[in-house]
């Protein structure tokens, strides 16, 4: 077992469907407990990112407005 | 017991994992949608089909798949008077229009589309009649084209999931 590792992936400036599938790629990469951080500019990660954390039964830890972008921050959970 | 919202919800998620898109069109206003679609849904733990048929064969062929355009003609979405979409060289300036805004959205091309549905695992699939009317042969294909196969097997890869017709 590896220790849980926090990775930030930045998909500003691009546009549906960027951000779900840079975020998809990152949680093929992962582990059950690691933190993947989405930087997101497209308005509609919000709502994409929450309906694919349901699809996937994964937790959303947060999701703020920075300066410019959105934060989302989600904790693997489950992988198939 | 009432069944709330969220339930029918989470229910409807548990049940329709399967989705399949038939592509009939070839310009870059249908098969980008289409593309778009289909990875969305692979990200969502979808069993991805598409079925190209017609000139959605154009964006599995090799000659076309990098070369696929905006019609000017019959397209009134387009910020200009219809009738000017006749004029030769038209379908050149409207196509590289889109593809400006395109590459400033900073979305992927239409062939690194398709090589982006098949590492997802979306399933792609040649209609064996299209093949025939148009002449294209199996060595035209994108090699991501998984098989060749008429409408009985695509309505049998649908069933009892969600159909999407472009």
């Amino acid at each position: 077992m590896s220790t849980p590792q926090r990775k930030v992936i930045d998909s500003r400036g691009s546009f549906c469907p960027g951000p779900i599938t840079d975020l998809f790629k990152a949680y093929r990469a992962s582990n059950i407990g690691d933190i993947l951080e989405l930087w997101a500019t497209d308005p509609a990660a919000k709502s994409d990112v929450t309906a694919w954390a349901r699809k996937s039964r994964n937790e959303i830890l947060e999701i703020t407005d920075e300066n410019g972008y959105i934060r989302l921050v989600v904790k693997i959970i489950n992988k198939r | 017991m009432t069944v709330t919202q969220a339930e029918k919800t989470e229910e409807r998620i548990q049940t329709s994992s399967k989705l399949l898109i038939i592509l009939s069109k070839g310009t870059l206003d249908m098969v980008y949608p289409a593309f778009m679609i289909a990875t969305t849904g692979a990200t969502m733990g979808k069993d991805v089909h598409m079925f190209f048929t017609f000139w959605g064969m154009n964006s599995i062929s090799r000659k076309t798949v990098g070369s696929l355009k905006v019609a000017s003609v019959g397209n009134p979405g387009l910020p200009m008077p219809n009738i000017l979409g006749m004029i030769p060289g038209m379908t050149a300036l409207t196509t590289s229009m889109m593809k400006g805004k395109i590459e400033k959205a900073k979305m992927p091309s239409i062939p690194d589309m398709v090589k982006m549905a098949k590492d997802l695992g979306v399933k792609l699939h040649a209609c064996s009649t299209t093949m025939d009317v148009m002449g294209v042969s199996k060595d035209d294909l994108v090699p991501e084209v998984d098989d060749i196969v008429g409408a009985a097997t695509m309505l049998e890869l649908g069933e009892g999931g969600q159909i999407i017709f472009i």
